[in-house]
């Protein structure tokens, strides 16, 4: 990372996690837009007739399209968990291995706990995800199957397409509705948080480390030093550097 | 009441007896047949049925509760549900409504499970209390479990009558304190219907039991163990004031122009969008009304946990181990601001740290600049 070595672009973010990434984004912001409207709609109108009005029709429908998109992308993106580049597929998720380890407590101290390292060692940073960022990844993933398990299973009973059907056994085994509906609810909360802290990590390490982390994410490049890339000519997209 | 004939009546013939003509019969027929929900054509099999079927002997036991099903199902809509299918049902032994009394009634229970062993039906009413061996509740001697174990031994199948044989009801509300039980978690080598609310609707209760007369087999029944009949629907979806949800019109309170204008009581904590039952169809006291077309929200009493799901007149999702004000969004709300909090802290502190390692990159990127060719 020092001035004297040239940087090199890595392409680190293939189309269909951008792709993913962006409607996912989409989808998330209006799920939860319109989440809090059917919660807790607004009774702002008064002395009106209802065969005039559609407004919580057409939230709810707009919930439920996006909740189609985001059952849709998440399908998407499993897909390419198995077909994508390293940094997509499915094996940079998993923690565990030693190395994994090695990199939660570099981040821990450098990143969260913003201690300073002697030498600065750019092997230290992650071309792809942080392995912190995979498990939170992990957790967020596990978060939209409960979302679109109860959410399909709340949507089913009224459906009679046979996907939402699917889900039909969710509102039983919660015991009913209302459970199910209240986690729905809270874990909805879960997306909030990790949206704050996704966010600002993105600027953090945009902001500190200087090297596309934000812009890759529409570019799909990242770049790193010109040492972590084998050969001399262009970086090569065989598969041998070190993470 | 309590004493057990030779030969068995039909339901019509006891219906005839009570000086019911063929007509209330009929009547009651297409009746009961269009609240099961079936079709015109089959009014001629349920009444076919209720002419040949003898009376199915049944035993209906009371265990933790408060009777308000027994109440129910007296004051259903037609008069026949009471006098005949209640009341003539066979009723071989209910605490309630039986006129023996003390080891008459007793010796009278087990005659009928004895003498139609593996073809009664059992009607529980009540939750079991588990706690405390079970003393929480005793009958004549034995407490609710064991009498219970007994009675559902020789029982064809078993009907969990309302919310508490179904779900626990009020008794099973936090925190519990008999460990009232429903009936599926005691009972599990019998098939059990179960009929929550509190209390279900008479017309419920009659047409599962015509159904099992007029059919010889248990309703169809949904995941939770309910006849779809009169289940498989939200109150909201039935709800007459639905059009003023969809549109967006909404109390604000009990006593705004807006509930005067009969606009939807989602906003008062009603809890028609996750309840199934059949009260916005069927409707209570002779098909009068039901809670929410006289101005009160639904408290969802057919579901299971209703009196710990929240208050019942806001819209609130309660975080379990919060306290009364422990409503996720007021939760969420501060965990965001702390959230954001810790950001900012992080931020600054990153400012802070990082000052050294930040200088330096401002430094070689301002060498690069100033070096630039072109």
């Amino acid at each position: 990372m020092e001035n004297k070595k040239t940087f090199r672009r890595i392409y680190v973010w293939q189309l269909a996690v951008r792709v993913f990434h962006w409607l996912n984004v989409l989808a998330i912001i209006v799920l939860i837009l319109t989440g809090f409207l059917i919660a807790n709609p607004p009774a702002l109108l008064i002395k009106a007739d209802a065969s005039e009005l559609y407004m919580m029709g057409t939230t709810r429908l707009i919930h439920f399209l996006a909740a189609y998109l985001f059952l849709f992308v998440m399908i998407l993106r499993l897909y390419w968990a198995i077909i994508g580049n390293r940094f997509a597929r499915w094996t940079a998720f998993m923690p565990f291995n030693k190395k994994v380890w090695e990199n939660i407590k570099h981040v821990l101290k450098i990143d969260i706990l913003l201690m300073n390292e002697k030498a600065h060692d750019p092997q230290h940073i992650s071309v792809g995800h942080n392995s912190i960022a995979t498990i939170s990844y992990l957790v967020m993933f596990f978060m939209a199957l409960v979302q679109i398990f109860t959410g399909f299973g709340l949507y089913s009973d009224t459906s009679e397409f046979w996907l939402p059907n699917l889900f039909s056994w969710v509102n039983p085994m919660f015991g009913g509705d209302f459970a199910t509906r209240q986690i729905h609810h809270i874990s909805m909360w879960i997306f909030i948080f990790f949206t704050m802290v996704h966010i600002y990590l993105v600027f953090y390490h945009d902001w500190l480390e200087g090297r596309g982390e934000a812009s890759s994410m529409i570019s799909g490049y990242k770049f790193v030093g010109s040492g972590r890339v084998k050969g001399k000519k262009k970086s090569s997209n065989k598969e041998s550097e070190k993470n | 009441m309590a004493t057990i004939k030779e030969k068995k009546e039909t339901y019509y013939e006891s219906i005839i007896k009570n000086g019911y003509n063929r007509r209330d019969f009929m009547k009651f027929s297409t009746y009961i047949a269009a609240y099961m929900g079936l079709e015109t054509s089959m009014v001629a099999q349920v009444a076919k049925s209720l002419e040949t079927t003898p009376r199915m002997p049944v035993i209906w036991e009371h265990y933790q509760e408060c009777t308000c099903c027994s109440e129910s199902f007296i004051r259903s809509n037609h008069p026949i549900v009471a006098d005949i299918i209640l009341d003539k049902i066979s009723l071989d032994y209910t605490q309630t409504l039986m006129a023996a009394s003390g080891e008459q009634a007793e010796a009278a229970k087990h005659a009928t499970m004895e003498k139609y062993k593996g073809e009664y039906i059992l009607c529980v009413e009540g939750s079991i209390p588990m706690g405390a061996d079970g003393n929480y509740c005793c009958i004549a001697g034995k407490s609710a479990l064991e009498s219970l174990k007994e009675a559902a031994a020789g029982a064809k199948a078993i009907i969990a009558w309302g919310s508490c044989a179904s779900n626990g009801c009020v008794q099973a509300a936090h925190p519990n304190p008999t460990d009232a039980t429903p009936i599926h978690k005691i009972i599990k080598d019998k098939p059990i219907i179960r009929v929550p609310g509190c209390p279900p609707i008479g017309e419920v209760m009659a047409g599962v039991i015509v159904h099992v007369v007029t059919f010889g087999v248990l309703p169809e029944l949904d995941r939770l163990g309910r006849p779809k009949a009169f289940y498989a629907k939200r109150v909201h979806d039935t709800c007459y004031r639905r059009p003023y949800f969809d549109a967006g019109l909404y109390a604000q309170s009990f006593d705004d122009a807006n509930a005067k204008e009969g606009y939807c009581l989602y906003k008062l904590g009603c809890k028609g969008p996750s309840t199934y039952n059949a009260c916005g169809t069927i409707k209570w006291n002779n098909g009068v009304s039901f809670p929410i077309q006289s101005g009160h929200g639904c408290i969802g009493c057919s579901e299971e946990n209703f009196w710990d799901n929240g208050p019942f007149y806001e819209r609130a999702t309660n975080v379990p181990g919060f306290g009364i004000e422990g409503t996720a969004d007021n939760i969420g709300k501060v965990a965001a601001g702390v959230l954001a909090g810790g950001i900012a802290v992080h931020a600054i502190a990153a400012n802070i740290s990082k000052k050294k390692e930040l200088a330096k990159r401002v430094k070689d990127a301002t060498k690069n600049e100033e070096n630039l060719k072109y």
